[in-house]
């Protein structure tokens, strides 16, 4: 196993002093919003959450057919480990939403389109875990992840959309309804600043631990060989 | 070379089978023998090393080799719900076979199971439905054929008769290679034994260099060496 | 008796495979019945739950009669999917379709078009009794082409994941999980649908649904039969 690399060092330096940044500047340089207060500011994490999540889903999704093209292992590893850190960020992106939510609409959940399908995204990361569980053959195992990887994928956006027209439909009952989170308060220039921070910080955060987790599968093939090699 | 993620269960095989042979692969539990014989059937595609059966690539031109080969496992791999003619419509179609009314009687009768072929799998014993998994497995007239430990469970008339078909198959010029542990009975059948050991084949000869020495001998002495 | 020499095969061959997929399931089912009435009355009695635990007061039946008969369908759904895959692991009979040359793709939509007959079967068989049970009338032709287009995508989906979920440990309980977060677009635009048709609401309002369904229908039977080989491979 080599030793951590240089950028690796430098990245995850660069992550808390980033982190750390960001926290500055929520709580000091952007203003207090009008109507919210200090629940308002909740909000930078949500979105760098949630963006972040995004970015998981798209490694996920692109490395798992990258896998399927190439039979190289290695892009497995990568799609386990983005699959994992999307699956926690989406999800402190859902738990941040909700605490949003609850001064704002009266509600820990609303039906809107985005939360919904943030959830349905879960469950399919989840899914996809359990899957990986029930299998032994490592290249089976990268197979079928790859392939349910996919068929995720592709519905989500299909599940979104469908969400989306059920609510114009019927609106939803509680709340602003889900194209209000963001336009429902205009940003001032100092938390438009305060948000591009925050998206570039938690990207960092994102790259950082997912190069950790790859390097964590890494060990653990290495682990699984050379056991397999000393009991033969 | 196969390997199931680090795990290696065939290493460096170079095994060549001429037509008309009739090659016997023995070897202890674990040896890779089932590992193997799946590879040359198409069902799983070796990690490193190429694969030719019949004259064509695999896994490449897979549907081609798979329409001249004929397997014959443990287990049937037939339907219980579905009677013996069923059965072996069902395979005839699924491989295109020509004629499919004619050669089904045919086959039922090389097995033996003509007056049983309206009954139901399920119903059959151990010993009829290898017979009906064999009739299953020359009903597309394949060149070359695969038999897996085809003796495992059956009792010493179906043995017999297994024999007997194992013979009548083998002797339309037919290739064949079988995996077995009934060193007695392969040792009347075979032209060729290769003994495998730890995936790798360890020893081989032909039927007749065997000479004196008996197959025990022989295989035993492979596995020591 | 000789077989053509060809490396390949006359495409009519691909046809016969399927049809001999389904001709077979079709047949063995009908002997045994162990599938359709196991669906059968598991769809019964889901729905028979529903009664209570839905209080299904005349009033209240026909917004909520769509969502039942879905849930249940989805459900009971399950149910056939995994025995029909199980049915070939078990007995190792997947390997004697895997010898068959054919491509891999026939198997797909040989098992498909028979999870597809048996899902319509069982659903055709519900309707008349629920329809009975609740007095709600359910022969609707826009309705049953809601079942149709949405049992296509379930069955497109549910036979990928099935044969995937059949091959690990945790087997049955897996494959609800693998497919229902996946599902949902079908089960929603099914629903609305559904209640399109009976509430007899105009077109217009349902043929986004029925988009939706036709949309997914479409791109997952595609996806499926082309990534399909990589889930029986060895």
């Amino acid at each position: 196993m080599q030793p951590q690399p240089k950028v690796l060092t430098v990245l995850i330096i660069l992550s808390i002093v980033l982190f750390f940044g960001a926290l500055g500047m929520v709580f000091l340089y952007a203003p207090l919003e009008a109507v919210m207060n200090y629940v308002q500011k909740i909000f930078y994490f949500h979105i760098s959450n949630a963006w972040v999540g995004m970015l998981g889903f798209i490694v996920a999704a692109v490395t798992g057919t990258v896998y399927l093209v190439t039979k190289d292992l290695k892009w497995d590893i990568v799609e386990l480990a983005a699959v994992e850190i999307s699956l926690v960020f989406f999800f402190i992106a859902i738990v941040s939403g909700s605490i949003w939510a609850k001064p704002s609409w009266g509600t820990w959940w609303t039906w809107d389109a985005r939360l919904t399908t943030a959830a349905i995204l879960e469950m399919i990361y989840l899914a996809c875990l359990l899957l990986r569980q029930g299998i032994e053959d490592p290249e089976r195992r990268a197979r079928f992840s790859a392939v349910y990887t996919l068929v995720g994928a592709l519905s989500v956006p299909i599940t979104f959309l469908s969400i989306r027209i059920w609510q114009t439909i019927h609106p939803a009952v509680i709340g602003a309804g889900s194209s209000g989170a963001l336009g429902s308060f205009g940003m001032t220039p100092p938390m438009l600043n305060t948000m591009f921070f925050c998206l570039i910080t938690f990207s960092v955060i994102f790259v950082t631990l997912l190069w950790y987790r790859i390097r964590l599968g890494q060990l653990a093939e290495q682990i699984a060989q050379l056991k397999i090699e000393t009991l033969q | 070379m196969k390997r199931f993620g680090p795990k290696i269960v065939l290493r460096g095989l170079d095994f060549e089978v001429h037509p008309g042979e009739f090659v016997a692969l023995l070897g202890p539990n674990g040896a890779g023998k089932t590992t193997f014989l799946r590879i040359l059937a198409s069902l799983s595609s070796s990690t490193l090393g190429d694969v030719c059966v019949a004259g064509y690539r695999l896994p490449a031109q897979a549907v081609a080799v798979r329409a001249r080969l004929g397997v014959v496992t443990h287990l049937p791999l037939l339907y219980g719900d579905l009677t013996a003619e069923e059965n072996l419509r069902f395979y005839g179609r699924m491989y295109d076979v020509p004629n499919l009314g004619s050669r089904m009687d045919e086959v039922l009768e090389m097995v033996g199971l003509a007056p049983r072929r309206r009954d139901l799998v399920r119903t059959f014993s151990r010993g009829m439905q290898q017979r009906l998994a064999i009739g299953r497995a020359i009903l597309h007239d394949p060149e070359v054929m695969l038999f897996d430990e085809p003796y495992t469970g059956l009792d010493q008339e179906a043995c017999d008769m297994l024999d007997r078909l194992l013979r009548d198959v083998a002797g339309r010029g037919r290739t064949v290679v079988m995996t077995s542990h009934d060193l007695a009975r392969v040792e009347e059948l075979a032209t060729r034994f290769d003994v495998l050991s730890r995936g790798a084949i360890v020893a081989s000869t032909r039927r007749e260099d065997l000479g004196k020495s008996n197959l025990l001998d022989f295989y035993r002495k492979a596995l020591a060496g | 008796m000789q077989i053509s020499s060809t490396a390949h095969r006359p495409p009519s061959a691909f046809l016969k495979a399927i049809g001999a997929i389904v001709w077979k399931d079709l047949a063995a089912e009908l002997r045994s019945r162990e599938l359709l009435s196991a669906m059968l009355v598991f769809a019964l009695l889901v729905i028979l739950i529903f009664n209570f635990a839905i209080e299904l007061q005349p009033g209240l039946r026909s917004t909520v009669t769509p969502g039942v008969l879905w849930v249940t369908f989805a459900f009971a759904g399950t149910l056939g999917l995994n025995r029909s895959m199980a049915v070939e692991k078990d007995r190792g009979c997947l390997d004697g379709l895997l010898l068959a040359p054919v491509d891999r793709s026939a198997i797909y939509f040989g098992k498909a078009l028979s999870n597809l007959a048996f899902m319509l079967i069982v659903e055709i068989t519900v309707l008349p009794i629920y329809s009975v049970l609740y007095n709600i009338n359910l022969f609707n032709v826009g309705l049953l082409l809601v079942i149709l287009l949405g049992s296509v995508g379930y069955t497109a989906v549910g036979t990928l994941l099935s044969s995937m979920a059949v091959q690990t440990r945790t087997r049955d309980v897996l494959l609800p999980i693998l497919l229902f977060p996946v599902i949902l677009p079908v089960l929603l635009a099914a629903v609305k649908a559904s209640s399109g048709f009976l509430g007899q609401l105009p077109m217009s309002e349902i043929w986004p649904w029925l988009n939706i369904l036709m949309a997914y229908d479409v791109i997952f039977t595609a996806v499926a039969f082309m990534v399909y080989d990589y889930v029986l491979e060895e």
